[in-house]
């Protein structure tokens, strides 16, 4: 077990690909979450898995409740705007009937599943269904209307037309149906950012089963860190049956040390932001929800 | 505590008497498990609909087991035989207080004064919840009209909120409570760890609402939109619009689940890091 202050516990780091085609075509990069999720459900060690879906509007997630293959795979790709996975949590075990419930979902929501099981408040038989957790590498996110605002007027494209979205190298990029491809500097996308995100102390999902991103493993591929017992059984179990293909990740570039280093750009500058919430007035601190 | 001797009989519970914890990270041993070490629980019932004890007595055979090796229920109008408010080291109180009706005034403070921890259980105990909507009237006692909850009357020690109170919530409360009190320093330092939020909890006040989301959580600038409010919500007053919530404040019961259940209320890394080890550690105390 490895124990880093910024990439939290995990068992081992690896690079890695699905082998499953029809995952790969609408993966964001290697196809991990979904394929693990299929791979769960399959497998019984899940009944369904909360993901984020299409919601109403032109790349809104809305998170519902995937019982199938054909499910998980619509949820494919990143949706750079909020998806309130654990809305679902508790239904999932009620309404949808699961006895082992997979969540899918970013830093702070695999926070709140760990919250949800240690201090269940209202959270009746949630604690013992929360049976596979994937997290997903997260800087930030943004609200719908903050995502039409870079898309619709930095970008200049239609949302309606847009193929994929992603960050990377310094930009946000925008694929178009078309053809299209347009980029612009992250840097003038931070404005729109969700304010909840600038006190977010985890970047690589510490406290999932699994987490995974694109961050330090080469195009089409992801860095997945296994993290837990169970995460470490299952991911075993579908490395044995051929469902990835990995690389050690001291191997590929740019590797583990570009993943230490936004993660320690975005862990140091909320701790910051949490430090000077404490004199934010005069004589006035704004809430420390770490406190 | 005949009744819960023939539960234990009929469901098997006496052949794991001798079964010692062995997965306990930080061990229990078989000494501290002795009758004499076993912590004196209550459950103090005020004006609540029981819900909160069916509760706890969801947790089956957990709730044997802690019965069996951790604590012993001294009082508790449904399954103890106890007239009287004993010395008990943990007072569970279900129930806001009716301040017309005398009995339960002088309950909450005897309760107090005999207990070194009292434990605010449920919503209506913690933050009144459903009977703060009384207003009296009702046969055969209508001028039973104003419900408070217990931490407007006495000191609480710590809140399990919920509209019930989930069993897994009260499990570990009762497991924490008797490694605080009866275990050895390392599982003080884990109980008092895990224990603190809840405390917290209920030094911050006696009224919880839908509001405190708006007041303490987005006006402060710490909403992330992750929906666990809604999944709280034990009426589905919340929806997430835009990713944010929004609560139906005509359904809201004002039992303050939603709150508690944010990650940004609370969250409290040194205990949520070792989620893995604390997830068994309780499993094998219950085993």
């Amino acid at each position: 077990m490895i124990e880093d202050p910024y990439l939290g516990k995990y068992i081992t780091c690896v690079s890695a690909r699905s082998t499953d085609k029809e995952i790969l075509k609408k993966a964001q990069d290697g196809g991990i979450a979904t394929t693990l999720m299929v791979y769960a459900l399959e497998q019984g060690i899940i009944d369904g898995t909360i993901v984020a879906g299409e919601g109403d509007r032109p790349w809104e997630p809305r998170p519902f409740v995937a019982m199938s293959r054909e499910d998980i795979l619509k949820a494919r790709g990143t949706k750079y705007s909020i998806s309130p996975q654990i809305s679902w949590l508790k239904e999932a075990t009620r309404s949808f009937g699961l006895d082992k419930v997979g969540v899918t979902g970013v830093c702070c929501q695999m926070q709140a599943v760990r919250k949800a099981q240690l201090y269940p408040i209202n959270m009746r038989d949630v604690p013992g269904k929360v049976a596979f957790t994937v997290g997903l590498f997260c800087m930030e996110n943004f609200p719908y209307k903050s995502l039409q605002t870079i898309v619709e007027d930095h970008a200049a494209q239609s949302l309606n037309s847009v193929k994929r979205m992603d960050i990377g190298k310094g930009k946000f990029w925008v694929y178009t149906e078309r053809g299209n491809v347009t980029s612009l500097p992250i840097k003038a996308t931070h404005k729109y950012e969700q304010p909840g995100c600038h006190v977010c102390l985890d970047y690589v999902s510490n406290l999932a089963d699994i987490s995974t991103g694109s961050v330090g493993s080469p195009d089409g591929w992801s860095t997945v860190f296994i993290r837990t017992k169970k995460g470490n059984e299952i991911w075993s179990k579908a490395v044995a049956a051929g469902l990835f293909e990995t690389k050690p990740i001291e191997d590929v570039k740019p590797g583990l040390d570009l993943v230490t280093k936004l993660a320690k750009e975005k862990i140091d500058k909320n701790r910051k932001t949490v430090e000077e919430r404490k004199t934010f007035g005069v004589n006035k601190a704004l809430r420390d929800p770490y406190a | 505590m005949e009744l819960l001797n023939s539960i234990k009989k009929t469901m098997g519970g006496e052949a794991k008497l001798a079964q010692v914890v062995t997965e306990i990270k930080v061990e229990a041993t078989k000494e501290i498990k002795s009758v004499a070490n076993k912590i004196k629980l209550g459950h103090v019932h005020l004006s609540g609909c029981t819900g909160c004890l069916v509760s706890m007595a969801d947790n089956n055979l957990g709730l044997i087991k802690i019965l069996d090796d951790y604590a012993d229920l001294v009082y508790g109008l449904t399954l103890a035989d106890v007239r009287h408010i004993p010395e008990m080291d943990v007072a569970l109180v279900e129930g806001s207080v009716c301040l017309q009706d005398h009995e339960s005034v002088e309950d909450i403070k005897e309760t107090r004064r005999k207990s070194k921890i009292v434990v605010a259980l449920g919503s209506c105990s913690s933050y009144g919840n459903i009977t703060r909507f009384s207003r009296g009237g009702q046969h055969n006692q209508p001028q039973h009209e104003s419900f408070l909850p217990i931490g407007d009357l006495i000191d609480v020690d710590i809140y399990i909120p919920g509209c019930p109170p989930s069993p897994e919530l009260i499990r570990n409360v009762a497991v924490m409570a008797y490694l605080l009190l009866e275990g050895n320093e390392d599982q003080k330092a884990l109980a008092g760890k895990y224990l603190k939020p809840l405390m917290d909890l209920a030094k911050r006040g006696t009224s919880g609402c839908f509001c405190d989301l708006m007041t303490d959580v987005i006006n402060q600038g710490l909403c992330m939109g992750c929906g666990t409010c809604a999944a709280s919500c034990p009426v589905r007053a919340i929806t997430l619009e835009f990713g944010k919530p929004q609560g139906e404040r005509d359904l809201c019961i004002k039992c303050g689940s939603c709150y508690g259940a944010c990650p940004r209320s609370f969250f409290n890394f040194d205990v949520m890091e070792e989620f893995e080890n604390i997830n068994e550690i309780i499993a094998g105390a219950l085993k």
